[in-house]
C-alpha cells in the first residue's frame, strides 16, 4: 500500500509540473499586460518598461517559468504588484473559505446522493426512483449560478431564512456556518442528482453479480448484503468522481463566491486575472491545481483501499 | 422408508418474457432421502437451474410459481415467509455455485465471507474463524488460516471452489446443492473435487443433490438420477439402472452422445437430432416426439407420464 501510494504520488507531482507549467504560457499568451492595467492606457512607455522590468515581464518566458519553479523552491510565490503583500499569504488567506465550502457541498451532495441511490436501485421504478430520477436531471441540468441567484432572492430575501453575503463573523463559528448553507446548495445540488445516479447505475449492476446470489444463498440479512457486500464495490466509480469533483469545484466555486460576495479562491483568481496579477493568478491557480491534483490522489488511495484488486494489479504493473 | 429431505410434486414454474409466458418447468417431480446423493442431467435450458433456484426461492423477478409443491424435511417451501425461507438459506439448506470465479465477493477476504455466513451463531469472531480453517482444511486447502486473509483473486479457479464447498458444509446443512460446481474447472481438478465431495458427504451425511450435464461425474458421484429434458423430468432411478438400462429415448441418446462411451474412433461426434421444442409455444404431446426414432400415435396427442415404482420413465413407447 505504502509503494502504491509513493508511486502515484509522484506521478501527481509531474502532473502538477505539466498542469503548472501549460497554464504559465497560457497566462502569458492573454491579450493585455498587466503594465497597461496597472498604469492606465495613459502611462508613458519608460513607466510601462519599468514595471515590466520589475515584474520580469522583460525576460524570454522560460527564463520568467524557471524562475518562477526555483521561487517555488524556496516556498516563496512573488509579490502582489498591487498591494505589495506575499502571493502566499493573500492565497492562504482566501482558501479556508473555499476549502470549507467546498467540502460542505461536496459533504453534503455525498450524504444525500449516496443513500438515494442506493434506494432508487433497491427499489427500482418506485415512486422514489422516478422522483430521483426527474429531478436529479433537473438538477444537473440547470447551471448552479442560476440555483445560486434563486436561493439568494428567495431563501435569503424574500424569506430571510438565511443570510445573503458574506461569509459571516469571524470567530463565530454558527454565524459562518448560516452564512455556509446557501452557497454550499448552490455548488453541491447538482452533484446530489449526479452521484444518485451514479450510485444507482452501479448498484444495479452490482446486485446482479454472481457473489451477491451467494450471500442471499447463505441467508445473510438483505441490509448486510446491500450495505456490506454491494455498496462497497458500487461506490468505486462515485469516489473516482468525487475526486475530480472536489477538485474542478475549488476553481467552479466562482460562481457561488461572486452570486453571495464571499471571499474565496475562485473570487480572487477571477479578480486577479481581470487586472492581470500575474503572480496572483499563478499563486492561486498552483494551490487549485494542487488540490486538484491531491484530491484525485487521495480517491485513488481510497479506491485502492476499499478494493483488494485494484491494489494488486498497480502492485505487479 | 424414511421420510424424504426434499420432495418436489408437480411444480410449475414459468417466466413472463417479451415473447410471452415461457413454461419452464411443468410438472417436475422428484424426492431426494437423507444421505443420498441425486444428480440432475440435462442439456442447457433444460431447467436444472430453475428448479434449484425454485427450491432455494430466489427466482428472478419474472419467475412465477404456476402450481406444485417442494418439502423440505416436512415443510412446504413454496408456502413459507420470506424471513422463515431465508432462515433456511445457508442453514438447513446450502448451495455451491456454478462459476468459482464470481460468486465470492471479490472484495472481501475469504476469512470475511466465511465468518459472515455464520450469522446465526453467537460465537466470538475468534472462534469463527477457527471454524472457518477447520473446514478449509478439510477440503483439503493447505495452510488454512493464511488463505482466511486472502481475496478471492488471490486463489486459483480450483481453490476457490474447495472454498465454496467449505462454506457450504459450514453449518452442517440437512440438503447441499452443487449448481454444475466442477463445469468450470479442468478436468483433473473435476476428479479431485468430486473425489473430496464424495468423502465430505460421507462424513457430514448431508443429502446432495448435484446438478450437472457431464454424465461421467453423475454415474461417478451420484447414487440416484434425474434425466430432465425441456422443463420435465423424463426418466428417475438409481444410478446403474438409468446408466445400464435407460428406457427413456433421450436419455438413451444422451448416452449415446457421450464421449467417454465413444469406443471407435469417428469423423463426427454423435449428436440428437433436432432442437429442444419452444418452450414459450409448445407442442402437443410429448416434448420429445420431434427427435425421437421411436415415436407413436399416442405420442402426439397425449403427454406421457412418469411411470415406473423405482426406476421410471415418462414415454408412451416404454409404458406399452
Amino acid at each position: 500500500m505504502l509503494r502504491f501510494i509513493t508511486r502515484r504520488a509522484s506521478l501527481s507531482l509531474l502532473i502538477l509540473f505539466l498542469a503548472v507549467s501549460l497554464l504559465f504560457a497560457m497566462i502569458h499568451m492573454m491579450p493585455g499586460d498587466p503594465a497597461s492595467v496597472i498604469l492606465g492606457p495613459k502611462a508613458s512607455p519608460e513607466l510601462k518598461a519599468e514595471l515590466n522590468q520589475r515584474m520580469g515581464l522583460d525576460q524570454p518566458m522560460l527564463a520568467q517559468l524557471g524562475r518562477f519553479y526555483a521561487d517555488l523552491a524556496r516556498g516563496d510565490l512573488g509579490v502582489d504588484v498591487f498591494s505589495d503583500r506575499e502571493v502566499a499569504d493573500i492565497v492562504f488567506e482566501q482558501l479556508p473559505y473555499t476549502l470549507v465550502l467546498v467540502l460542505a457541498a461536496i459533504g453534503g451532495a455525498t450524504l444525500l446522493g449516496i443513500p438515494l441511490g442506493c434506494f432508487s436501485a433497491i427499489r427500482r421504478n418506485s415512486l422514489l426512483d422516478r422522483i430521483t430520477a426527474v429531478m436529479s436531471v433537473a438538477f444537473i441540468a440547470i447551471p448552479s449560478f442560476v440555483v445560486a441567484l434563486y436561493l439568494l432572492l428567495w431563501l435569503a430575501v424574500k424569506w430571510r431564512w438565511f443570510p445573503a453575503m458574506g461569509a459571516g463573523a469571524s470567530g463565530d463559528i454558527a454565524d459562518q456556518a448560516r452564512h455556509l448553507v446557501l452557497p454550499a446548495i448552490a455548488l453541491g445540488l447538482g452533484w446530489v442528482g449526479y452521484i444518485a445516479r451514479l450510485v444507482r447505475a452501479s448498484m444495479l449492476e452490482v446486485m446482479e453479480e454472481n457473489h451477491i446470489r451467494t450471500a442471499r444463498a447463505f441467508g445473510l440479512p438483505e441490509r448486510s448484503i446491500i450495505v456490506h457486500y454491494a455498496l462497497r464495490i458500487a461506490i468505486l466509480p462515485t469516489v473516482t468522481i468525487l475526486g475530480l469533483g472536489i477538485g474542478s469545484m475549488l476553481s467552479g466555486a466562482l460562481f457561488a463566491e461572486i452570486v453571495f460576495s464571499r471571499p474565496g479562491i475562485g473570487k480572487l483568481l477571477h479578480e486577479a486575472v481581470i487586472t492581470r496579477n500575474y503572480p496572483v493568478v499563478m499563486g492561486s491557480v498552483l494551490v487549485t491545481t494542487s488540490f486538484f491534483v491531491l484530491s484525485t490522489l487521495v480517491a485513488d488511495v481510497v479506491n485502492a483501499a476499499l478494493d483488494p484488486r485494484l491494489r494488486d494489479s498497480r502492485r505487479s504493473s | 422408508m424414511t421420510s424424504p429431505v426434499l420432495d418436489v410434486r408437480r411444480l410449475s414454474v414459468s417466466y413472463q418474457t417479451g415473447r410471452g409466458t415461457l413454461r419452464a418447468l411443468r410438472n417436475v417431480n422428484m424426492t431426494v432421502q437423507p444421505g443420498r446423493i441425486v444428480g440432475i442431467v440435462g442439456e442447457s435450458g433444460c431447467g436444472k437451474s430453475t428448479l434449484i433456484s425454485t427450491i432455494i426461492r430466489l427466482l428472478a423477478p419474472n419467475a412465477r410459481i404456476d402450481g406444485g409443491s417442494i418439502e423440505f424435511m416436512g415443510r412446504d417451501l413454496l408456502s413459507l415467509e420470506s424471513e422463515a425461507m431465508r432462515a433456511l438459506r445457508g442453514d438447513g439448506i446450502s448451495m455451491v455455485f456454478q462459476d468459482p470465479m464470481t460468486s465470492l465477493n471479490p472484495v472481501m477476504t475469504i476469512g470475511r465471507q466465511m465468518t459472515d455466513i455464520q450469522h446465526r451463531d453467537n460465537r466470538s469472531r475468534a472462534d469463527k474463524l477457527a471454524r472457518a480453517a477447520r473446514l478449509l482444511e478439510r477440503v483439503g486447502i493447505a495452510d488454512p488460516a493464511e488463505q482466511l486473509k486472502r481475496y478471492p483473486h488471490h486463489l486459483s479457479g480450483g481453490m476457490r471452489q474447495r472454498v465454496a464447498i467449505a462454506m457450504a458444509l459450514m453449518t452442517e446443512p440437512a440438503l447441499l446443492i452443487a449448481d454444475e460446481p466442477t463445469t468450470a474447472l479442468d478436468a483433473t481438478l473435476e476428479v479431485q473435487i468430486i473425489h473430496r465431495l464424495r468423502q465430505l458427504q460421507q462424513d457430514f451425511g448431508c443429502a446432495v443433490l448435484f446438478i450437472s450435464h457431464h454424465l461421467g461425474v453423475i454415474a461417478e458421484l451420484c447414487d440416484e438420477v434425474v434425466v430432465m429434458y425441456a422443463g420435465e423430468v423424463v426418466e428417475t432411478g438409481s444410478t446403474r439402472e438409468v446408466f445400464l438400462a435407460p428406457r427413456h429415448p433421450y436419455t438413451r441418446k444422451l448416452l449415446e452422445c457421450d464421449p467417454g462411451r465413444i469406443e471407435e474412433s469417428t469423423r463426427h461426434l454423435p449428436v440428437i437430432a433436432g432442437k429442444l421444442p419452444d418452450l414459450v409455444d409448445l407442442p402437443k404431446g410429448c416434448v420429445f416426439r420431434s427427435r425421437c426414432d421411436e415415436s407413436i400415435d399416442i405420442c402426439a396427442r397425449k403427454p406421457p407420464e412418469l411411470e415406473g415404482d423405482d426406476h421410471c420413465a415418462a414415454c408412451h413407447v416404454v409404458g406399452q
